[in-house]
């Protein structure tokens, strides 16, 4: 996949982030880009900065030094140019589905007319097939419902970048794997460029173009780019049977296990390189079982803060 | 559904076994017979002897019934409830326009000081520094019985009636500050991201994701504001006179009327109780769960 070319839509320049009275940054030296219509996931263990990142890409947050830029201009603040979906759905208790989603529309559209406002509602409610529980306040509805309302009040601004925090953390995994599947749908019928930070190995095969992997904190970076080789068409049930799958898989878990801890304190380069080890042979030196051995999922899954 | 109708049947009940008991004893304890048999104990003599002192056994008797039975509180209660509006002159007036007159500078210092409360404690709320500003002055200022402030108003104000409205303004407007601040303070930090990322303008972002997240807490306030009012306003009118409920218990203590006074307490009572009832509906009305 040529993704690193010239027409990059985010760019981050030297991105660091020191909290005041720490001695140490938490992240330094962060360079990366996003092209336009790609899907990155970003993984790291906890305190690398991943939802600091986020924040900043978001305008919630100001770096320490570098620049964040979107479509050519700097990102300075929040911007309704980008919607962002929260660790913790996010959601305002004393409103319908149709009034958190209905808040994000006005907010965007402020001269829309009740009836137009009401039909993009409407549709985002039923892109995340919610139509049935749309007057339905938040607290009557389970966790994974409530994760989709956040997906789409989102969507239903229409932002060029999508940032997704841990969204489905806090869900079970069958859910999870639904809901999973509803964002590569929807992100593949809007070409929807989005940044999301995931604790999940496999969510982020599934789901990214791209992963980029952090090293550890203190001085923490993106020590490296991985390419996801694997068919856009991918599915959940057979990407396991896919050979790359493994691959990835490996390469992505030796690096949280391993190599994020040995390229902390800002040993990653600044430039990180693009890896594809989908596309790479299997190891001479491990003949026969190993290369298809996968590691149970709680080794995978990085302990969550 | 069952166990808990059969649960709030038994507590119906236990109350009204609980009223009945008061009531009995209530009887029992203003009895006339209860002095009379005293009386009646007493040898021809010794009541001789006591008239000479001046103690008349058998007056004694008639004035035991200076403390009302339940069957005068009854009927009393009857006539005032009859005619609650008559008005014979500024010390006769029904209960109704006595009890129009508290309600009406309950309202009108509760209103003032909620229209100063709630904006200045938005203000304190948003800003850690205007908090820090104008702390001292609200812990200084709290704990001060309203009461306190009444020879201040009246010398300075001149009007009874408005000093009365200002003791109530006074006394209602912490617990509104102080929770409207605390509210605005505490709501979560996610809602208003989500107001910053979708670029929120400051005044719907305050009417539309603050006021309705601190709404709980600023009702929680407000009826603890209206609680104390109420109870200040009959010390106060007490104080200044004139007319309202607090006025008409003094009133008729003068005349030793004991039955309008316990009927004014029972008022007050069930007055109290029916705001709370209004705040508390308010407050379910914007509650939340989160």
């Amino acid at each position: 996949m040529s993704t690193d070319d010239g027409a990059a839509f985010l760019t981050v320049e030297g991105l660091a982030k020191t909290y005041a009275g720490a001695t140490e940054a938490v992240f330094e030296n962060v360079n990366f880009r996003v092209g336009r219509g790609e899907f990155v996931c970003i993984v790291g263990h906890s305190g690398c900065g991943k939802t600091t990142i986020l924040n900043v890409l978001a305008g919630l947050e100001q770096a320490s030094a570098g620049h964040v830029f979107m479509a050519g201009r700097e990102v300075a603040g929040p911007s309704l140019e980008r919607g962002v979906v929260f660790q913790g759905h996010a959601l305002m208790p004393w409103l319908s589905v149709r009034g958190n989603i209905a808040f994000a529309v006005r907010s965007k559209w402020p001269d829309a007319t009740p009836a137009e406002a009401e039909t993009q509602v409407e549709k985002y409610v039923e892109m995340v097939g919610l139509g049935a529980a749309i007057d339905k306040k938040p607290q009557a509805l389970s966790g994974g419902m409530k994760q989709r309302v956040g997906i789409a009040r989102a969507f239903a601004i229409e932002p060029k970048l999508l940032l997704l925090d841990e969204p489905f953390g806090a869900l079970d995994a069958l859910t999870r794997g639904t809901i999973q599947d509803e964002l590569l749908r929807i992100c593949a019928e809007t070409h929807q460029t989005v940044f999301m930070i995931t604790h999940d190995v496999d969510e982020a095969i599934l789901l990214a173009d791209k992963i980029l992997l952090m090293s550890n904190g203190p001085r923490a970076g993106v020590a490296e780019i991985v390419c996801n080789t694997m068919s856009r068409q991918r599915q959940r049930a057979t990407l396991h049977h896919d050979a790359q799958y493994c691959r990835i898989r490996n390469h992505l878990v030796d690096f949280l296990v391993a190599r994020s801890r040995e390229l902390s304190h800002g040993r990653a380069p600044a430039q990180p390189p693009v890896v594809s080890p989908g596309l790479e042979p299997d190891p001479v030196d491990a003949p026969g079982s190993a290369p298809n051995v996968v590691p149970i999922k709680a080794a995978a899954r990085v302990a969550s803060p | 559904m069952a166990p808990a109708l059969r649960s709030k049947l038994q507590s119906s009940l236990l109350s009204l076994a609980v009223l009945a008991l008061l009531l009995l004893t209530w009887h029992i304890a203003t009895l006339p017979a209860a002095t009379a048999r005293a009386a009646s104990g007493l040898t021809p003599e010794q009541i001789e002897y006591q008239k000479m002192l001046g103690k008349d056994p058998a007056a004694a008797t008639a004035k035991s019934a200076g403390f009302p039975t339940p069957a005068q509180m009854g009927e009393t209660i009857v006539r005032n409830l009859a005619h609650p509006f008559y008005d014979n002159g500024p010390n006769d007036k029904g209960i109704g326009i006595q009890l129009g007159w508290s309600l009406l500078r309950v309202g009108a210092g509760f209103g003032l000081a909620a229209l100063v409360a709630i904006p200045l404690g938005f203000l304190i709320g948003m800003s850690p520094i205007v908090y820090r500003a104008l702390d001292p002055f609200i812990q200084v200022l709290k704990p001060i019985s309203p009461l306190a402030w009444m020879p201040l108003a009246l010398y300075t104000i001149k009007d009874s009636s408005i000093s009365g409205i200002f003791v109530i303004f006074i006394c209602s407007i912490w617990p509104m500050l102080i929770n409207t601040a605390f509210g605005v303070s505490a709501v979560r930090r996610e809602w208003l991201a989500v107001a910053r990322t979708l670029e929120v303008r400051p005044l719907r972002k305050a009417f539309q994701v603050i006021l309705p997240a601190a709404a709980p807490t600023i009702l929680t306030g407000m009826r603890i504001s209206m609680g104390i009012a109420w109870l200040v306003i009959v010390a106060a009118e007490m104080l200044v006179g004139g007319t309202g409920i607090g006025y008409f218990v003094w009133n008729e203590w003068n005349n030793l009327a004991l039955t309008n006074v316990i009927f004014a307490i029972l008022v007050i009572g069930v007055v109290g109780m029916a705001l709370d009832l209004v705040f508390a509906r308010a407050q379910r009305a914007v509650s939340y769960v989160d």
